[in-house]
């Protein structure tokens, strides 16, 4: 197999990472509406909380993304 | 004009500077790292000249702005952390107004090569080594060793903590990188996508509202994320810093 073809084929298989990150993502902020919906004047305190979680778990989706991109450009 | 979403990130020389055969050029990196700086410094300095105690709208934001960094500090590090809120906000404040002036069109995006962003988190990782090691002396090593481990898994739990601290600038770095990258790729290939779509005639320009509304919508996500990395950035030094003054979960 040549290798920009191998490049194309990696960086689809890639992508699958971004789809596991999107389950993080609606798993944390599940959580974040069943918990808020339970106790509403609770929710605003965890709000930055819920904000760091989301970014931290966005960024395991965008380093997958990153390699993606390396593979097709790099 | 370039028609290839790679392009926005090349590193032109505006002014060529030599100097003794290293290249110390003014590029369009260092002209938007000098804006960010001017831009930071300027609304925080112009903001608080009045000094009123009942602030105006602009002292007033400039005072949220602080409060917000400060507060954020203060919670993760505790209130001696507070040595190191001009570390941390002026970190806030470069990540953010460098993110945001990548927003505008034909802008160049500073964050978005990975040398500045390593080096911003190189000097998080290296300040909390160094003030840990020189505040804590040998203590500071309790960090990778967690309390009410079983003596029989305590070689491997301290090989994965420091598997885990060494990562720390990694992600930090890249965290930020990565975001602004494939945000801006993203942006312009759905650009891209609507001249493309243009192209085809009267049909072609109908079809192409709905790349262009993607662009917009993507656009507010770009601004929603150029905020929120600057926010995580300050947070994960907070919580490094944190490592470094209290050392020990």
């Amino acid at each position: 197999m040549e290798a920009e073809a191998a490049q194309f084929i990696g960086a689809g298989i890639a992508c699958i990472g971004m789809g596991t990150a999107g389950v993080g993502l609606g798993h944390i902020f599940g959580n974040y509406l069943a918990g808020a919906i339970r106790n509403p004047a609770a929710a605003d305190g965890q709000f930055g909380r819920l904000i760091f979680g989301f970014a931290v778990t966005e960024a395991m989706g965008i380093f997958s993304l990153l390699v993606a991109l390396i593979l097709l450009f790099g | 004009m370039a028609t290839d979403p790679i392009h926005q990130f090349q590193i032109q020389k505006l002014i060529p500077i030599e100097i003794g055969g290293v290249d110390f050029s003014f590029t369009n990196s260092a002209l938007f790292m000098s804006l960010t700086v001017a831009a930071a410094s300027a609304f925080l300095i112009l903001s608080s000249r009045g000094r009123g105690l009942v602030p105006t709208r602009w002292q007033s934001a400039a005072e949220m702005t602080y409060e917000f960094v400060a507060g954020t500090l203060r919670e993760s590090a505790g209130s001696e952390g507070m040595r190191f809120f001009p570390f941390v906000f002026s970190l806030f404040m470069f990540v953010l107004v460098a993110n945001l002036w990548g927003m505008f069109p034909y802008f160049f995006t500073v964050t978005s090569h990975i040398v500045v962003t390593a080096a911003m988190s190189m000097a998080v990782i290296l300040t909390v080594i160094f003030y840990g090691l020189w505040r804590n002396k040998l203590h500071f090593f309790k960090l990778f060793v967690p309390s009410g481990v079983p003596a029989v898994l305590l070689p491997f739990i301290v090989v994965i903590e420091v598997l885990s601290f060494v990562s720390r600038p990694i992600s930090l770095s890249i965290r930020l990188f990565a975001n602004m990258l494939a945000g801006h790729i993203t942006l312009k290939v759905f650009a891209g996508f609507v001249v493309a779509l243009g192209s085809f005639g009267f049909v072609g320009v109908l079809g192409a509202i709905l790349p262009l509304l993607a662009a917009v919508a993507l656009t507010a996500l770009e601004f929603l994320v150029a905020a929120l990395q600057a926010y995580v950035f300050a947070i994960l030094t907070s919580l490094y810093l944190n490592d470094a003054l209290h050392p020990g979960h």
